[in-house]
């Protein structure tokens, strides 16, 4: 077990040199300086709870994805159906119990219909989207497959995570982190952020824009008991617009929608001294609005955001220059937020925060700046008695201990990983570990010597019987740190990283490391008694 | 150089003498522990409670006024408010529990929150706020089973572990002795009614990966004896195990002392009670490890015979032959 051929002894230094170099930048950071740029700076990122700011934990309204694609679905099949040759008539179409309905005016068609349909139920990837079936007799029914639905989320997800990153930059804070946690979930965190209302009124907009007509023949006492006309859906004027309280009934469909941007900025219109929002389409939503509003000449339609009727102005003329101007109810901020959100696409699916936590930088640097001095106090009484008690071979495992902190931390800043609160009992676990092989160790050889094993006898055997107790407490821990890491949530994960990573590197330093200098030592010296 | 030797070198104290005893203070320390938590319950923080938490530190005074706090924040009207030292007697924690209303409704919790805040530092100039946090009921109930699962597989896990590395008298008696830890913790976290959040989740992790190590050092030990000293009485034999480690032990759990002490005096406040659940199962994982974890071996019956291998059919085949049998 002392046998340390060269080529082991310059692995073993490069392998820990490399490591101890990966610590420096954090360090560095660690004592206020800045690190230059253009060099390579691993670090060890520091956790809200530690270095201050914000984080959110936001959830999707999933349910919101699976009514979406079923109203685009209905438009699709009303379109396929209206552009068949000859024109298949469909009526009672129905959309009740998240399932799409509809009646063929012929049995005949049926045929037809399912022949345009069917390429339609199979999306992306081979996975079938949608379930196609015939109720008696010329009734069609589709039924969202739950692949579909979920393909369906994950997508929304997605782009959402997309849009929420997005909007953050365009808040100019430094640094965050935006990650997609489980099916329906994304976790933001700004550091350095303590004020999170304005992060929270931005993400907290949808930022669905839509344009519909507003169906003008609805009578005001039927959308005052909230009663829809047939084809037609009601929403309520936006807070602080100019019919606030009241609403407003728009044609379900046949309306564009604002996610074909590719612009939005506040302003305020010379004429009214009021905030707008200007929008510039892209190609083809451009042409869909100058279709729309050519169509339309003389009729109202209503602007709605996020479900609420901004205002309703009547189309007085073709619009075809593809750019339009929104008005009604801004503030000169909100009309800023909404084209920030607006420039960054809109959120396919609405998020609510389901989790908020702010901790001030100046606590996190005092956790810091206490943390460091008590862990400094600790580790001169740690090396103080580890030196009084085994001599030599206690300044091996000062200095082992000293190696497994840089090189832990060289890892963690490599991997970029977090260091959090809980990662710092992590971090006193591994270092109990460390201390604990080391202990072992010694304790060993004196028992050998004190057997009257001759020198290098009992050193060898020492590092062979304690070697076996250290792996197996050192696996049971890594076993128990996995399942931490795979079914723990949050702060005990930043625990287990610590505790997988810390597990390594103590028994590399504990074990290996101290057992190249004594055999270095002992080859050297060739002591007869060694004061253990 | 003398070197310091904290244990003479051959002690021969007989711990397992008082094995009875112990084991009943030991059941009874279990059963007290789960009954403080069923009856009093564990004073949950805002990770597993939900709600909106503030956390302020009262910069001018040596005390934060906590009884004067508790009435300013209950007069606001969303009911009856926890306010707690945290760390540092000038620091405070104070929970505000949300209406079932205000959950559903994303931004009105800390609303609440700042209002607290605002509160208080009209009251109280010089107050400096460290954290405000809001964590939902949903998520709150997700943190709860997260901690409990996390707990309850990392804990089997390691027995089984143990189990195939020993037997499985070994990796019961593991498992006794950890299940003996994380119920006293818990039963110390009951009665004291010390909040109890997610970063004690991760210390009473900790906790477990210690009583571990105690536990296996103590374990390869006995069972190296037990292949030594075939014919040795096993409560003899796990005397002299744990007597060999007893250096080990003390010496160990003195250097993890002198690191945890700092943290506990000089440390940040926000990790006192994590720290304070390490130090506290310290002792309580390194009492398991002798009195709980040693001595079940004795009533689970393990023998000499259990690291023997045994004698195969060719062994006997050939003892046939040479006409030993």
């Amino acid at each position: 077990m002392l046998d340390f051929p060269l080529w082991k002894k310059i692995w073993l230094w490069v392998l820990t040199l490399v490591a101890v170099a990966a610590a420096i930048p954090s360090l560095y950071n660690a004592t206020g300086g800045e690190w230059p740029e253009g060099l390579p700076s691993p670090t060890v990122n520091l956790g809200l709870d530690l270095a201050g700011g914000s984080h959110l934990l936001l959830e999707a309204e999933s349910e919101e994805v699976a009514a979406q694609r079923l109203e685009n679905m209905e438009e699709a099949v009303r379109a396929a159906m209206r552009n068949a040759e000859p024109r298949i008539r469909i009526g009672d179409v129905s959309t009740a119990n998240g399932e799409l309905s509809f009646m063929l005016d012929s049995a005949a068609d049926i045929d037809r219909a399912r022949g345009i349909l069917e390429p339609m139920m199979q999306g992306q990837n081979l996975v079938r989207e949608w379930d196609l079936s015939v109720v008696d007799t010329q009734r069609m029914v589709l039924t969202p497959t739950q692949g579909g639905t979920e393909n369906a989320v994950n997508d929304a997800m997605e782009s959402a995570t997309e849009v929420v990153r997005r909007r953050i930059d365009e808040l100019g804070t430094r640094e965050p982190t935006i990650i997609r946690q489980g099916d329906t979930r994304i976790v933001v965190q700004v550091p350095g952020l303590e004020d999170p209302e304005a992060l929270k009124e931005l993400l907290g907009q949808t930022a669905q824009l839509e344009f519909k007509l507003v169906d003008e023949n609805a009578l005001i006492t039927n959308i005052q008991a909230g009663i829809a006309p047939p084809g037609s859906q009601i929403f309520p004027y936006a807070v602080g617009s100019d019919f606030e309280g009241q609403s407003v009934a728009v044609k379900r469909l046949g309306g564009i929608r604002g996610d074909s941007l590719t612009g939005a900025q506040s302003g305020i219109d010379p004429e009214t001294n009021e905030d707008v929002v200007n929008i510039q389409f892209d190609q083809q939503g451009g042409q869909k609005f100058a279709q729309l509003s050519t169509q339309n000449v003389g009729k109202q339609f209503a602007i709605i955001l996020d479900g609420e009727v901004l205002s309703t102005p009547v189309f007085r003329e073709p619009i075809l220059g593809g750019s339009a101007q929104i008005s009604g109810s801004f503030t000169a901020e909100s009309a800023n937020n909404l084209a920030i959100s607006l420039r960054s696409g809109a959120l396919p699916v609405p998020l609510t925060v389901i989790e908020e936590r702010t901790v001030s930088a100046e606590l996190g640097q005092d956790s810091i700046q206490r943390g460091l001095i008590a862990m400094l106090i600790g580790s001169l009484a740690v090396i103080a008695l580890m030196i009084a008690t085994y001599g030599r071979f206690g300044i091996y495992a000062t200095i082992a201990l000293f190696f497994n902190v840089l090189i832990l931390l060289g890892i963690m800043a490599g991997l970029n990983t977090t260091l959090t609160l809980p990662g710092i009992a992590g971090f006193v676990l591994t270092i109990g570990a460390a201390v604990d092989a080391n202990v072992l160790i010694n304790e060993r050889i004196r028992e050998e010597r004190k057997r009257g094993r001759r020198v290098i006898a009992a050193v060898e055997n020492g590092y062979k019987e304690a070697s076996r107790a250290i792996y197996d407490a050192n696996i049971t821990n890594f076993i128990a740190g996995v399942l931490l890491f795979l079914f723990g949530s949050g702060p005990v994960r930043g625990f287990a990283v610590v505790l997988i990573i810390g597990l390594f590197t103590s028994v590399f330093t504990a074990l290996t490391l101290t057992r190249m200098w004594v055999s270095g030592w002992l080859r050297a010296k060739r002591p007869s008694d060694i004061n253990v | 150089m003398k070197l310091l030797k904290l244990v003479p070198a051959d002690t021969n104290i007989k711990f397992l003498k008082l094995r009875i005893p112990f084991f009943i203070l030991s059941i009874v320390l279990i059963v007290g522990s789960w009954a403080a938590v069923l009856t009093q319950g564990l004073n949950y923080g805002v990770d597993f409670a939900g709600g909106q938490e503030v956390r302020l530190t009262f910069e001018q005074r040596e005390e934060a006024p906590v009884g004067e706090l508790r009435q300013l924040v209950g007069g606001l009207g969303y009911g009856t408010p926890v306010v707690q030292e945290f760390g540092a007697p000038n620091i405070v924690s104070i929970r505000v529990p949300l209406p079932e209303e205000v959950e559903e409704t994303p931004g009105a919790a800390t609303e609440i929150g700042n209002q607290v805040i605002s509160m208080i530092n009209e009251e109280y100039p010089g107050v400096r706020t460290d954290g405000n946090e809001t964590v939902s009921g949903k998520v709150a109930g997700e943190f709860r089973q997260d901690a409990v699962l996390a707990l309850a597989l990392a804990m089997l896990g390691v027995a089984m572990y143990i189990w195939i590395r020993f037997e499985w008298q070994f990796g019961a008696g593991a498992l006794f002795a950890l299940f003996h830890d994380v119920s006293v913790t818990l039963g110390i976290f009951a009665i004291f009614q010390l909040e109890f959040s997610l970063q004690i989740i991760a210390a009473i992790l900790a906790i477990i990966g210690y009583s571990l190590n105690d536990t296996i050092v103590v374990y390869d030990r006995i069972r190296e004896n037990l292949k030594k000293y075939r014919k040795m009485p096993l409560p003899e034999l796990l005397d002299l195990s744990v007597n060999e480690t007893l250096a080990r032990t003390v010496m160990t759990s003195l250097t993890l002392l002198v690191a945890l002490l700092p943290l506990l005096l000089f440390g940040p406040a926000s990790l006192f009670g994590l720290v304070l659940a390490i130090t506290a199962g310290l002792f309580i994982g390194t009492y398991s490890s002798v009195y709980l974890a040693a001595p079940m071996l004795i009533w689970l019956g393990v023998t000499s015979d259990s690291f023997v291998p045994k004698e195969t059919e060719a062994d006997l085949q050939e003892k046939k032959a040479r006409g030993q049998v």
